[in-house]
This record gives structure tokens, sequence and C-alpha cells, in this order.
């Protein structure tokens, strides 16, 4: 007789509802966690004034017996212990299982051009995010900049939300482009989801070859200056929307001590079943590369099986798996940010924005931690997430992993176990 | 073959001063880094500027130093904030221990006041209510001992020195020492590795004791001094297995630095969550509103400890123009600069300031 | 339940739709969440809590992340000045 395994699942985007629901469907005891108040992840994100796309309902039906801890941030684990440390805004809790599964998702890679700092510059995903929670943009004139699928996907959010979507500033050529949707017909749910956002963009003129050279205002942005093609124009905006694609959220995997990938933005290393290095330790989706909401989807339905125990489940999943992540190596060389992404930075652009250190500062050193000890970068409150992968693309600097704890800021109190907190094992 | 007045291996604070020292005095240097200049223990510590008084050897050093740390005062490379002591006693044996360091204090002319509990809570309004005294000493000061460490460096370059950046100094023969990449550098050589003095020098009893820091997002005006309790000098000079002990540092920017704990054969550098949370608790005893604040960072160092818990500062009798000056413990950058004086004398035939036997390599065997 | 909810931001009255984030009102009332160390004015970037520009005082909390932070019926939210 098989023991009713715990899993505890850290993400609750498609990946992590996938896996949560694959695991109960084994009879597993199934705990989910999330930093975010409603699951979702990114990609799937409550909108206050637009119901779930369908995908997003049935993902969310399926996971109605799992138990949900919403609004929570892992902030440490013990590996040797299983367990966990999470706190909310007002209370600390320990979370233990048998299996963990890592679905943490991936954050958006920024990098600095002259006035990124300037309030109205955000992330394509970070105003696609804000929108959602009610960030006004009823109205307001809109651009999007940067590179990739994404800004599609972040455009059409904001035209539903009223957004004058003034343009899409896209880096990558217009023939690359093209010839990366003329291949879309070997995944023809992408296909779809491409042809159905062009169509909600229509007359929202389009740049390839395009980049943002600058964002302009004093204490608030009002403009923003292109280069398309050599050709220099100035589109007067409220919000700038500028992404250059997504990055694994590798944290927790790198606490605890999970092999990772030697790529430029490191994922966790995982075999075909979605089991890491470190026994009992699942990670799947964006956490294991960038591949995408259906690549997610597939991978935590493993990972969730595999746990569960269940390995033939897991198994006839495979192939689908490897024909998503096909799409997502077609995607990331299609949308790479290219050289002239690269300079857009000059001496006096801010590089590490928690400190503000200039790029120029920057300059005069060969690795992170010189950098880290002399300027302050990346000693702030991220940590170097942000600064962290702007500099890998810019420099191909590595920030050395030791394993950073806490995950992010966290209480004293939570790192004192000054509460006594409460060791969440079985159903109530 | 090239030819140097001194060689020095290790570039930390240690390393940093000592070279300065030396070059300033018209030597020719090398010095020899492997990794970040300044980035072991250097990095890692407090960068608090303390007089230790409880061991009359040490007094003596840190004294001295940090008469010569005043000159950093006003320079920008030392982030030299005058924030002060405040030592805080919340037992009768701690009060004894305040009056003894008032004393001392006192005799060597360094300026404390004495709290009692109605004054303590006017100096400081974060502490806990029912301490019993304090002493405060202005003069104190916290620094940012990586930049230091750096300036120091870049000055002995200035003088005509060497830097062999990246490159690691693997044995000490004949006449100065072999590098990792086979370079061979002629001269006496200063070992000044922190930790890593043992590899060159085996014969000196080093170990490593491993330190818990944690660092807070920014609270201007939160704490005004470094807050440290009586029983920090017993956690330092003791050899308990591990020892934690209040010690809480507003850095100039606001954020708070919180230790501080003592252990040894820890191995490697991740966190030990146990006793960094019974470090955080000690912490909370005195400064009760701060369990709320927001920790960024946890991290851990590893503070070069002798036998008696005095440094090494002198030749090596047993070998041909050996130096060391390492062993620092918990204080290696009040004391970098005094033990910076202490070598150049000494390698210079010069009369030194202080007595310089009980910081005698080999006093141990004797 | 409500459709919207009013709080402060500095000495402004502001009001979001249910279920919105502190953020929201930020972008109704304020030009910035805080101060960089330079003193620029900055606000929100990522959306997700990775970021921390949108850093405000909720009800006196510092350091509260406006973006992750659900708007309550009589909040008060300071940014820096």
């Amino acid at each position: 007789m098989t023991e009713r395994r715990d899993v505890l699942v850290v993400g609750a985007g498609p990946a992590g509802l996938a896996a949560a629901a694959a695991a109960a469907a084994h009879g597993a005891n199934v705990t989910m966690l999330d930093a975010q108040k409603h699951p979702g992840g990114q990609v799937w994100r409550h909108d206050i004034a637009h119901r779930a796309p369908r995908r997003a309902r049935r993902a969310l039906r399926r996971i109605a017996s799992v138990r949900w801890c919403y609004g929570m941030r892992v902030v440490d684990a013990d590996i040797s212990a299983r367990s966990l440390r999470a706190e909310d805004a007002l209370h600390a809790r320990e979370f233990r299982w048998d299996r963990l599964v890592l679905a943490t998702g991936a954050r958006e890679l920024f990098l600095p051009f002259p006035g990124w700092t300037l309030p109205g510059v955000t992330g394509a995903g970070g105003l696609q995010a804000l929108v959602k929670q009610g960030w006004p943009v009823d109205g307001g004139r809109v651009v999007v900049a940067g590179s990739g699928p994404l800004l599609l996907a972040a455009a059409a959010t904001l035209r539903a939300h009223g957004a004058r979507v003034m343009a899409i500033v896209e880096q990558a050529a217009r023939k690359d482009v093209h010839a990366f949707a003329r291949g879309l017909w070997r995944w023809p749910d992408k296909l779809a989801q491409a042809v159905a956002l062009r169509a909600k963009l229509a007359g929202v003129p389009f740049h390839y070859d395009a980049v943002v050279r600058r964002a302009l205002g004093d204490e608030h942005l009002r403009a923003v200056e292109i280069d398309h093609g050599g050709a220099i124009a100035r589109i007067e905006c409220d919000q700038l929307a500028a992404g250059f694609g997504l990055v694994p959220e590798i944290g927790l995997a790198r606490l605890l001590g999970c092999a990772l990938t030697d790529a430029k933005h490191p994922a966790v290393r995982v075999d075909a079943l979605q089991r890491t290095n470190v026994e009992g330790v699942f990670a799947a989706g964006e956490a294991c590369g960038i591949g995408g909401m259906q690549t997610a989807s597939i991978e935590g339905a493993i990972a969730g099986h595999a746990a569960a125990g269940g390995e033939e489940a897991a198994r006839r999943l495979i192939a689908s798996r490897d024909h998503a992540r096909h799409f997502a190596a077609t995607a990331a060389r299609t949308f790479s940010p290219g050289s002239r992404t690269h300079a857009l930075a000059d001496d006096s652009t801010i590089a590490c924005r928690c400190e503000d250190v200039t790029v120029g500062e920057l300059r005069a050193f060969d690795d992170a931690r010189s950098a880290k000890l002399a300027t302050r970068c990346g000693m702030g409150a991220c940590q170097g997430r942000i600064c962290g992968a702007a500099l890998a693309e810019l420099m191909g600097w590595t920030w050395h992993g030791h394993a950073r704890q806490p995950l992010f800021p966290a209480r004293l109190a939570t790192l004192g176990l000054h509460e006594p907190s409460i060791a969440i094992r079985s159903n109530p | 073959m090239r030819s140097h007045d001194l060689i020095v291996a290790g570039a930390g604070i240690i390393g940093a001063a000592c070279a300065q020292a030396a070059a300033e005095a018209g030597l020719r240097v090398a010095m020899v880094e492997p990794g970040v200049i300044g980035g072991g223990a250097t990095a890692a510590g407090m960068g608090h500027l303390v007089a230790l008084d409880d061991v009359p050897a040490e007094f003596a050093l840190a004294r001295d130093s940090l008469r010569l740390w005043e000159a950093y005062a006003e320079r920008p490379e030392a982030e030299f904030h005058r924030c002060g002591t405040l030592w805080v006693a919340d037992d009768e044996e701690g009060v004894q221990v305040l009056r003894g360091k008032a004393a001392r204090l006192d005799a060597e002319g360094i300026a404390a006041e004495w709290l009692d509990t109605a004054a303590l809570r006017e100096a400081e309004p974060a502490l806990a209510h029912d301490l019993l005294a304090g002493l405060r000493v202005p003069g104190e000061a916290v620094v940012y001992p990586p930049g230091i460490a750096r300036t120091m460096v870049e000055r002995v370059g200035m003088l005509g020195g060497t830097l062999h950046h990246g490159r690691k100094v693997v044995a000490l023969e004949n006449d100065g020492a072999r590098l990792d990449d086979g370079t061979h550098l002629h001269g006496p050589v200063l070992v000044a590795c922190g930790c890593d003095t043992s590899a060159l020098l085996p014969e000196l009893a080093l170990r490593p004791r491993r330190g818990h820091l944690v660092i807070t997002d920014r609270y201007p005006g939160w704490l005004h001094h470094q807050v440290v309790e009586t029983g920090y000098a017993a956690s330092a000079h003791g050899s308990a297995g591990e020892a934690v002990a209040c010690n809480v540092q507003p850095r100039p920017g606001g954020q708070l630095l919180v230790g501080s704990s003592r252990e040894f054969g820890a191995a490697g550098a991740q966190v030990a969550a146990s006793l960094l949370a019974r470090m955080l608790r000690r912490c909370f005893r005195f400064l009760p509103e701060l369990p709320r604040l927001k920790a960024l960072r946890a991290w851990t160092g590893f503070r070069p400890a002798t036998p008696d818990g005095l440094p090494y500062i002198g030749a090596l009798p047993s070998r041909r123009d050996v130096w060391v000056a390492a062993g620092h413990e918990g204080l290696g950058v009040t004391t970098a600069l005094a033990t910076a004086q202490l070598f150049a004398d000494l390698f210079l035939r010069r009369s030194p300031w202080i007595d310089p036997a009980p910081y005698a390599p080999l006093r141990s065997a004797a | 339940m409500n459709v919207s909810v009013r709080l402060r931001v500095n000495d402004a009255t502001v009001e979001v739709p249910a279920g919105a984030n502190v953020a929201a009102a930020l972008a109704r009332a304020a030009q910035w969440s805080r101060r960089s160390r330079g003193g620029e004015p900055r606000a929100p970037l990522c959306g997700m809590g990775v970021c921390f520009e949108c850093r405000v005082t909720i009800d006196g909390e510092p350091h509260a992340l406006a973006c992750m932070t659900s708007a309550r019926e009589g909040m008060q939210v300071r940014t820096d000045d």
C-alpha cells in the first residue's frame, strides 16, 4: 500500500497549478504556496476587471481540493530537514515536504537605457501586471518596447483596459520575426494565439529593428525617442512599457543546492521527469528555462505525476513537453536582445537602481564581486536581481551564487524564529 | 629575478595597511592577492573601530590604532561615521564590567560617559527599558574596510609598488616567495593572509572562528550608536563552541548591521539558521522593536583566531626574512593601523611604540 | 462587497476599484513612490515584487511593497517626499 505523500508546490502559475492538480489526482496531500494573493502566477494573473482566460479557469478548477497558502514568500529552506520557511504580512510559517515541486517561474529582464528610471517607465510584463491590479491607463498613451512575444500580450492587455497603444517597438529584425511567424504552423495553439493577438492590436504601429533610445521627462515620463532602422522619432506618451524577455527565477533552487545550467541566465537543471539533482525536489516551467505557458503546463503535470509516484502518467507527456520546449528555443533565438540594445546605456545611465550606481562606474571592474564591494551595486533591497540580470547581458558577469538568504527581504522576527511557526503538514 | 624590499602576501586590511606603511617608508613593495582586494574577513565584518579594553596587550594595540584612525575621519573612501559605541548592561555582572571599562578608558584618556537607565533611554530610544546602565564612548566610529583596503593598495601603487592581482603565494622559498604561476619574487615576505596564513606558516596556531551578520533595509534614525552588550567581550575572549552577543551597528545610509556570533569548527559559509536565530533573539532582548525590521541578507565570515586571542605581528625566528601580521580575531580593522606601524618599526629596526613581546609569533612555543 | 475602496495617499484621498493594489492608488495620487539614494523620484517598475522601487510606508510600516499589497479601506500610504 502506498503511503500518502506530502507534495509541496512553490508557485501557482501554469506549472504549479498543473503540478498540484496532477499530484492530487494520484491521491497525494498537496499544498501550494505563492507570493501573490490569487493563483495564476504572472501569465494568468488575476485581473480585477476581466474574467480569467478559459485555460486558466480550467487549471484553477482542477486544484479545488488542494490547500492553497497565498501571499506567502519563501525566505529560507533547509534541505536536510525538508522544510522551508515562508512569511506573509503578519506571520511566518514552516512547511515540510516529502516531495517539493519548484514552479517559481520567471521575472522580466530589464536593460538600462537613458531615462529608464523615470516614473512612467515600467516593464512590459510589469505594466501588464500593474494594470490587472487597477493601475489606471484608460485613455493614457502607452509605448510598448523591447523584445519578444510578451510585448504583444502586454499591448493587448493594455488596450483591453482602455490604453492608447501608440507603438510597439521591437528590436528584432522584421525578416526574423516574419520567419518566426511562418514557423508557427508547427504549434497550432501558438499560431492561433499570435493571430488573435494581432487582431486585437489592429491599427497599432509596429516598428521592427527598433529601439527606444531614451525616455524623456523631468520627474515623470512625457515622451520617448525611438530609433527605427536609423530614423529617429519622438513619441509623446504617459507610460513606457519596456521589457526584453524573461529570466528564470532560481533563488530557491539555488538555496536548496540544485544544479543550474551554464546559460547566461541560469535555469534549474532537470531530467526527463523534471527531477533536479536534489533528492525529492522537482522543478518545472520557466524556472527550468523560458518556455512559455504551454511548456510550463506540461512540465508541471510531469513533475506533479512524478512527485506523487505516477511515473507512467509522467512519461506519457514527455513527447509533447519536448515539442513545446522546441518552440521556446525558436522564440529565444529570434528575440534575444542584440548588440544595439546592449549599447543603449551610456556611462551616466544608472545600472543599479537600488544604490544608484552608473554603468560608467561599473566599467572599471572585471567581475561582479569587486564591483559590488567598491560601488555597492547589488547590495540594495533587490539584492542584485534587477542589475544582476542586466549586467549578465551587458558585461557577461556572473553573480557567483552561494545561496542567498533570506530569499526576499524578511522580518528579523521570521529569521529569529521569534514567533511560533505553524508547521503545515496535513490537511485541516 | 625580480627583487623587492618587501613582498606582502594578502591584500586584506592588514596586508594593505602594512604594505602602505612600508611603501610610505620608501620601500619597494610587491603585493600578492588571489581574490578581491579586501574581499575576505575585511569585507565580511562590521568595520567597527572600538577599544576593547579587557586584555591589556589588545587594549594597547587598539588604543594606539584608534588614534591613527583619526587621520581617516575626513577621507571619503573610509566612510567614517562617528556614531559612537554604547555598551549596555542588563544585569549586575554587566554593570561591574561597565565600571571596569569606565576606569580603564578613563586611565587612557578615552572619553566615556556613564548613563543610568533614564539617560540610556534618552540616548538610545530603541533600547529595552529594563537595562541597568550604559557606557557611551562617543569618539568611536564605523568605517568601510573594503574601500579603505582598496585605497591603501592604490597608494602602494602610486609609491612605486606592484600588485600581483589574481596570483597566490604558494610557497615560501629561499629568499622569497613562489607564486601559483611559477613566478618567483625575491625579498623578505610578510604573510598577512588572515585565515589562510597557516597554509604558508603551519607552525602558527590559527583557527577560523565563524561569525554571522545580517543587514537590514534602511531605517534612518532608528539607531544612533553601535550598541554592544557587556557580554560581548566574554564571547570574544571565551572559547565556547558557540556564543552569541548583541552587537548592532547603524550604517551611514540607515541600514542596521546586526551581529554577533562566534563558533569554531563550522564547515563552510552556509548560514546556520538556528545559530542565526539565537543571535537575533539575543539582540531582540536589547532592542525590542528590532524584530519588525526587514532583513535583506545574512552571511557568514571567518575571523582568524589565535590560542590567546592576540595577533601574530613580527618576524618568524625559525625562518629567514619571513614576517607575519595575522590572527586579529574580531579586531582586525580596529588594530590594522597600529599593526602596520608596529610591523614597520620592527622591520625597519626602529623603536616600536609599544612592547612587541605579546604579539611575538612563536610566543606559545616558548 | 464595495466596488471601490477609499484610502489616503499622503494628504489626498483616493478611490480605487475593489481588489486593486496600493500601486493603483499611487498612480492616481502621487508622481512617485520613493526617492533613490541620489534623490531621484522612482515609481513601480516590475509589478511583481522583485524590483523594490514601489516601497512606501503603509499605516506606519516602512518598506511595504505597493504592488504586492491590496488597497484596504482607510489605509494611510506615505511616499517619500
